[in-house]
């Protein structure tokens, strides 16, 4: 039904399949040292002012962080499952899959969104706008400058990964994909892992230790 | 800008990817094909090498006087800022590897594009995008914080420094993006027989290029996001006094920046490596070093950051350690050299313009590289550091390098991009000075730096103005050198005489193919059966002089 995918510089389809694959995982490489700046801006910060941090972390809303850690994983198996069933040609549940992945996401953003409404009533603010009166230590208002960076970029990746869910589901839904020809879906789907997992790592560090 | 094939003599391919599928500016400016979008970035970086070159002539001509003259401080500051970033972001770093990279790397590859045509388009978008973001801010005041934007000044500055360091994070997508694009392209799209150890060594360079561009750049990115915010809004990430720290910035600014260097230099070395060969009409002597020291100088460039920060409060055995490290880069960088002068050894060497631009190459890099090594020794530096003796070295090893590789391949590959010959005295002519005005621009600053004449200083003691004329006038030569370059190379493109398919005799496999190529590289996909820089077999092996023979491989 629709004219054959494969561009005119390749062999074949594999290959094709190949190329794009390789292309996402080195473009998720880049994400990971994107956010690794960010990390390593904490560990220095973590390592100077250890009261500070410790002290900020206990002051914001653990079952937040948790409950969003939760959506998250949930939304990582829809995804999964929807590529699953895009390997098997099932465009039409892909779509369903993906659709439930980006209801997750909207869930998380939900939450975000009232603990950032949260931290602004409290002045837990970066910089020169930190008027929260719970810690004291010095290094608080850095621990919220890279609180607010570090989750806002990675909400910033997460409606990133929400377009990309729904334009692929949209295309999955009208038959685009095939048994032999699926890695948009494939990539999409790393792309929403990569989301995941970079939370997996922001969840202990902005909320556990 | 197309040539349009004036002469009528055969050997121009009458079907190339000049003129088909179709002409004019919007076939130009949708295009798809590796070759234009190479072309359009050449025409780009050319624009920008001028522009940053009309600064440093500013800077020089300010500095022929100890007193301030002709310009203020203030301006002073920001001419060489943006001397820097314009030659850094928006020559050097995309010079080679998306202009050249671009045209040559499918053909070396035997391929009919890179593996992502439109995102190859987009780099290209992506990068003008950032140059008029940065052109904005350069015109809309100007930054004064010098290239390096170091925190806390580059915060705290009057001048408006957000919009060129959102320039340069935006022109970092561009980098991301021709990179990822030629690895996946060398991983995926090698004509069949090419493994490897077949491919030519300027693939293998722009290769380990492209693994510092995507590994790298996002550092950066996050880093000049970070001074954005910081100096927009005052979150204090690096303002001491909001309990941040700058030596933080200067350790993310350099764990790009100094990998950054073999960003540049590297793409250098892949042309070098090409150029040698075919001018001496000989094998490379050990493809192999050459090939593997790229992916070493890569990785250890990862490592060596700190070597910028030596005075910035780094303990001493830290700095001892990256000052070692340092030095592996100056292995990996000899062992390159050896070859290829093995490589002249009993070659018979044609003494053409890009044959004394490697020349050139090879003494800026000896001398720069061998600076560099006693740069990398912590107590001599914290005598030479900010001095104009990291001036000159730099400038030595990275434009030096860059800019003899840049017109050894703007005269090597002129007529396989356009299918005409440049006039070969005329680029003796040009060739010559340009190298002679690099020297006499730089050893007066090596000899400043060494008597401690510190760098960025709008006003100087008197006992410096002798060298500093001697260095201005150096660059007054270098700077016509260019311009003579600049005028025999446009008038070429329309008036000089047809190439041929493969005016050099050169065994490099982007020779395989008509010149100008067609708009689909090869009519058929070749089959690679020999090495890449074979010179062994009798010239019957050549490929074939007329354009329309079909016959490619050899």
């Amino acid at each position: 039904m629709q004219a054959s995918p494969l561009a005119h510089h390749f062999e074949s389809l594999d290959k094709q399949a190949h190329a794009a694959r390789l292309a996402m995982w080195i473009f998720l490489a880049t994400e990971v040292l994107l956010f690794t700046a960010l990390f390593a801006a904490y560990s220095v910060y973590r390592f100077l002012y250890p009261e500070g941090f410790v002290q900020s972390s206990r002051a914001i809303e653990t079952w937040i962080g948790f409950v969003n850690t939760l959506v998250l994983v949930t939304s990582s198996f829809t995804v999964a499952t929807g590529y699953g069933h895009a390997s098997r040609g099932d465009g039409k549940r892909t779509a369903l899959f993906f659709g439930l992945s980006v209801l997750l996401a909207l869930v998380f953003l939900g939450f975000k969104a009232v603990e950032y409404t949260h931290h602004f009533q409290e002045g837990q603010l970066p910089g020169p706008y930190y008027r929260f009166e719970g810690v004291k230590a010095p290094g608080a208002p850095l621990f919220f400058a890279l609180y607010f960076l570090i989750t806002g970029l990675h909400a910033f990746h997460v409606v990133v990964g929400m377009t990309v869910l729904i334009v692929v589901g949209v295309l999955a839904f009208r038959g685009r994909y095939t048994v032999a020809y699926h890695v948009p879906v494939e990539n999409a789907a790393l792309y929403w892992h990569l989301v995941d997992l970079i939370w997996i790592f922001v969840f202990p560090l902005i909320y556990l230790i | 800008m197309p040539p349009s094939p004036h002469s009528d003599a055969p050997a121009y391919a009458p079907r190339n990817y000049l003129n088909a599928p179709e002409t004019g500016l919007r076939s130009w400016l949708t295009t798809r094909d590796h070759k234009r979008i190479g072309v359009m970035f050449l025409v780009a970086v050319t624009v920008f090498f001028a522009v940053g070159g009309i600064f440093a002539l500013l800077i020089r001509i300010k500095l022929l006087t100890p007193q301030p003259a002709m310009m203020s401080a203030l301006t002073y500051n920001r001419l060489f800022t943006l001397h820097g970033v314009v030659m850094i972001f928006l020559f050097m770093i995309p010079a080679i590897p998306s202009g050249f990279g671009n045209f040559l790397l499918p053909l070396m590859l035997g391929a009919k594009d890179v593996a992502f045509p439109r995102l190859n388009l987009l780099s290209f978008y992506v990068y003008l995008a950032g140059a008029a973001v940065a052109l904005f801010g350069m015109i809309h005041g100007g930054a004064d914080t010098g290239w390096t934007f170091y925190t806390p000044y580059s915060t705290s500055t009057t001048t408006d420094v957000v919009p060129i360091l959102l320039g340069a994070f935006i022109l970092g997508f561009s980098s991301i993006l021709t990179g990822l694009n030629f690895i996946v392209t060398t991983h995926t799209l090698r004509a069949p027989g090419m493994g490897w150890m077949k491919m030519p060594l300027f693939v293998w360079s722009i290769y380990a290029t492209s693994i510092i561009q995507i590994l790298a750049t996002p550092v950066l990115g996050m880093t000049l996001l970070l001074v954005a915010v910081e100096h927009a809004f005052g979150w204090g990430i690096f303002d001491p006094a909001r309990g941040g720290d700058p030596v933080l910035f200067q350790h993310f600014f350099w764990f790009y920046s100094h990998p950054a260097v073999y960003i540049m230099v590297l793409p250098a070395m892949a042309v070098i490596s090409e150029v040698v060969c075919t001018f001496a009409h000989k094998n490379i002597f050990g493809y192999k070093a050459v090939a593997y020291s790229s992916l070493g100088i890569a990785f250890v460039g990862f490592f060596t950051w700190g070597h910028h920060l030596f005075t910035s409060g780094q303990s001493a055995f830290d700095a001892g350690i990256f000052g070692i490290l340092s030095m592996f880069v100056a292995i990996f960088t000899a062992i390159k050299v050896f070859n290829w002068t093995a490589t002249l050894y009993r070659g018979s060497i044609s003494v053409k313009a890009p044959f004394v631009y490697f020349v050139g190459f090879l003494f800026f890099l000896v001398f720069g590289g061998m600076t560099g090594v006693a740069l990398a020794t912590v107590s001599l530096d914290v005598d030479w550091h900010d001095t104009y003796f990291v001036v000159a070295h730099f400038h030595f090893i990275m434009v030096g390098g860059v800019i003899m590789a840049f017109l050894a391949a703007l005269h090597y590959w002129f007529p396989k991009i356009t299918g005409r010959t440049y006039p070969e005295g005329w680029a003796l002519v040009a060739a010559v000075m340009v190298i002679l005005g690099f020297n006499f621009t730089f050893i007066p600053q090596f000899l400043l730096g060494n008597m401690g004449m510190p760098r960025r200083y709008y006003a100087y003691p008197e006992r410096f103005q002798a060298l500093n004329v001697a260095s201005t006038a150096g660059a007054s030569v270098l700077g016509l050198g260019l311009l003579i370059a600049l005028v025999y190379l446009l008038v070429s493109l329309r008036y000089g005489p047809v190439a041929g398919p493969n005016p050099w005799h050169s065994r490099g496999f982007e020779w395989n193919t008509p010149s100008p190529p067609p708009p689909e590289n090869y009519e058929e996909t070749p089959v690679i059966t020999r090495g890449p820089h074979e010179y062994d077999d009798e010239p019957a092996a050549l490929p074939p002089a007329a354009a329309h023979e079909p016959e490619h491989a050899s």
